[in-house]
């Protein structure tokens, strides 16, 4: 992964857009087409990008990364596919609950953390379940160079199968669905194996599913460069514990269900963020001192950073233990 | 002795390892003169029952050597443009799970990972190790020749004619290190040259 983007703010430049459409697809995803407010086009975005959406549920601001799955070259409409997560946080039962046609929104500028290496001399996708959304815009993006690509998307069922018509449709030659209840499984190390020198693959879907490719493709001598994932991670929750904010000469508690980000924000301490996935790496912070374990759960430090004690990222991680002090 | 140790040098120098053998389907090796040694220390039956050497002698004895080893596919080059052409055919024809390992003169490891690269193999990816002759490849930036070869610094452009600075400063693309006039204030005013890392 490359280095995070050299601003250290909180969150990018906010656009603020009108409900254009709310489509259900299945029992569980939800299309939702955004316009910008005043008519203006979007600023354009590559395949692969997300947007930080903004919820005002009650007295709770809501910010949840989601990627962008219209047509790149689209900027009239972006739009966003959203799978109802009942056991979730809350952030995608809002979207499914409460927004409607005509609501005026916040989402933030495209970052782009799973962008397709154009280097490459053939794209082989795999999604599972709603890992389909970036790659809906990277198939479109594609599409409008002549892009040499093919899916395999593995889903539940026939009817979870979000977006399997359209794709089938368009592109029945590059698209192969495979149905778990079907106990339809895809042949990775076939699929794999024969690749032209130049394939790059890219995986989207559960954390499972994303550390196969990675093995499977390292076994087989792929380097780790050709090979590309995105997991957003929903901050867990875990047992409240108190950090005390030096900088900013605060002392507060990370309830149950919050992140340590959304604490500090709360307390109206301004934090630097991106994903707020664990994925882009803007929002690390150090720690001044610690005593206790931390719950690291972030993809962007490495082992020996995560056991050193000294950088903590607050938008997934936790901390466990009798005091925790960071440089905020 | 085919081993150097470079001094420290800015970023922009390339930096080469050692080679070892790595888990691949097919095994892609590139040598010149001396880089047949570093082939040979890692050269195990496994390995070779899937490798592809491609080895330019540039006068140097190893040649029995390396054929002994029994790779899948051995070729024998007069030269490195001589060669290119079977690099490129071998790379547009290769398959993920191909691994490719560089070893000889900076020339050599340069020329060919740029192929490697246009084939769509990540630099990041190539291992290579350096063995023999410490001799670079410049491009003269005034005129855009490359000189092969440079063993002296300064050194004259042998297609401008102009006398040339020899620096750190290396590109990928162009897999040469960058030459500049020496004397461009003081015309005629040149160090006497030696050798680079003198």
């Amino acid at each position: 992964m490359s280095a995070a983007p050299q601003k250290a703010k909180a969150g990018a430049e906010k656009i603020e857009v009108i409900v254009k459409a709310v489509v259900p697809l299945n029992d569980l995803v939800t299309r939702f087409e955004f316009e910008r407010r005043g008519g203006a086009l979007f600023p354009p975005f590559s395949g692969g990008a997300h947007t930080v959406v903004e919820m005002q549920d009650g007295e709770r601001t809501r910010l949840n990364p989601y990627s962008l799955m219209s047509d790149p070259s689209d900027r009239t409409t972006y739009a966003i596919s959203v799978r109802r997560d009942d056991e979730g946080r809350g952030g995608s039962l809002f979207l499914h609950n409460h927004v409607k046609v005509g609501d005026v929104m916040t989402i933030t500028f495209p970052v782009n953390l799973f962008s397709l290496d154009l280097r490459a001399k053939k794209h082989l996708f795999f999604a599972g379940g709603i890992g389909i959304t970036p790659f809906m815009a990277m198939i479109e993006q594609l599409e409008h160079m002549n892009g040499n690509w093919e899916l395999h998307y593995a889903c539940r069922s026939e009817s979870l199968g979000t977006y399997v018509d359209v794709l089938s449709y368009k592109y029945p030659n590059k698209v192969h669905v495979y149905y778990d209840d079907q106990k339809q499984a895809i042949a990775l190390e076939d699929l794999l194996d024969g690749q032209p020198l130049g394939t790059n693959a890219y995986v989207c879907g559960p954390k499972g599913m994303i550390d196969w490719v990675h093995a499977t493709a390292s076994a087989a001598g792929w380097p780790d460069a050709n090979v590309h994932s995105e997991e957003f991670l929903a901050p867990a929750p875990g047992e409240p514990f108190e950090v005390r904010l030096c900088q900013s000469d605060k002392t507060i508690t990370v309830g149950e269900h919050e992140s340590l980000l959304e604490a500090i924000e709360r307390a109206g301490v301004e934090a630097p963020f991106l994903c707020r996935g664990g994925s882009c790496g803007q929002c690390e912070t150090d720690v001044v001192s610690y005593d206790g374990d931390f719950v690291h759960r972030d993809h962007w430090l490495d082992d020996e950073e995560h056991a050193s004690g000294k950088k903590i990222m607050p938008c997934v991680s936790r901390f466990v233990g009798k005091q925790l002090e960071l440089d905020r | 002795m085919s081993k150097f140790e470079f001094p420290p040098a800015i970023k922009s120098r390339p930096v080469y390892g050692t080679l070892e053998a790595r888990t691949g389907k097919h095994h892609l090796m590139i040598a010149d003169a001396e880089g047949a040694e570093a082939i040979l220390e890692i050269a195990t039956p496994e390995l070779m029952a899937k490798s592809h050497i491609i080895y330019i002698p540039k006068g140097a004895d190893y040649g029995d050597k390396l054929r002994a080893l029994q790779p899948a596919q051995y070729y024998e080059g007069p030269s490195y443009a001589a060669s290119v052409q079977r690099i490129r055919h071998v790379l547009a024809n290769a398959h993920m799970g191909l691994q490719i390992y560089l070893t000889g003169t900076e020339g050599l490891m340069g020329q060919a990972q740029n192929e490697a690269m246009q084939a769509g193999f990540p630099h990041t990816a190539i291992q290579t190790e350096h063995r023999g002759s410490v001799a670079r490849r410049m491009q003269c930036v005034h005129c855009k020749g490359i000189t092969e070869e440079v063993e002296t610094d300064p050194f004259v452009c042998s297609h401008c004619g102009l006398n040339l600075f020899v620096r750190d400063h290396y590109s990928r693309r162009l897999a040469a290190y960058q030459g500049v006039c020496i004397d461009a204030e003081d015309p005629g005013n040149v160090p006497e040259p030696k050798g680079i890392y003198e």
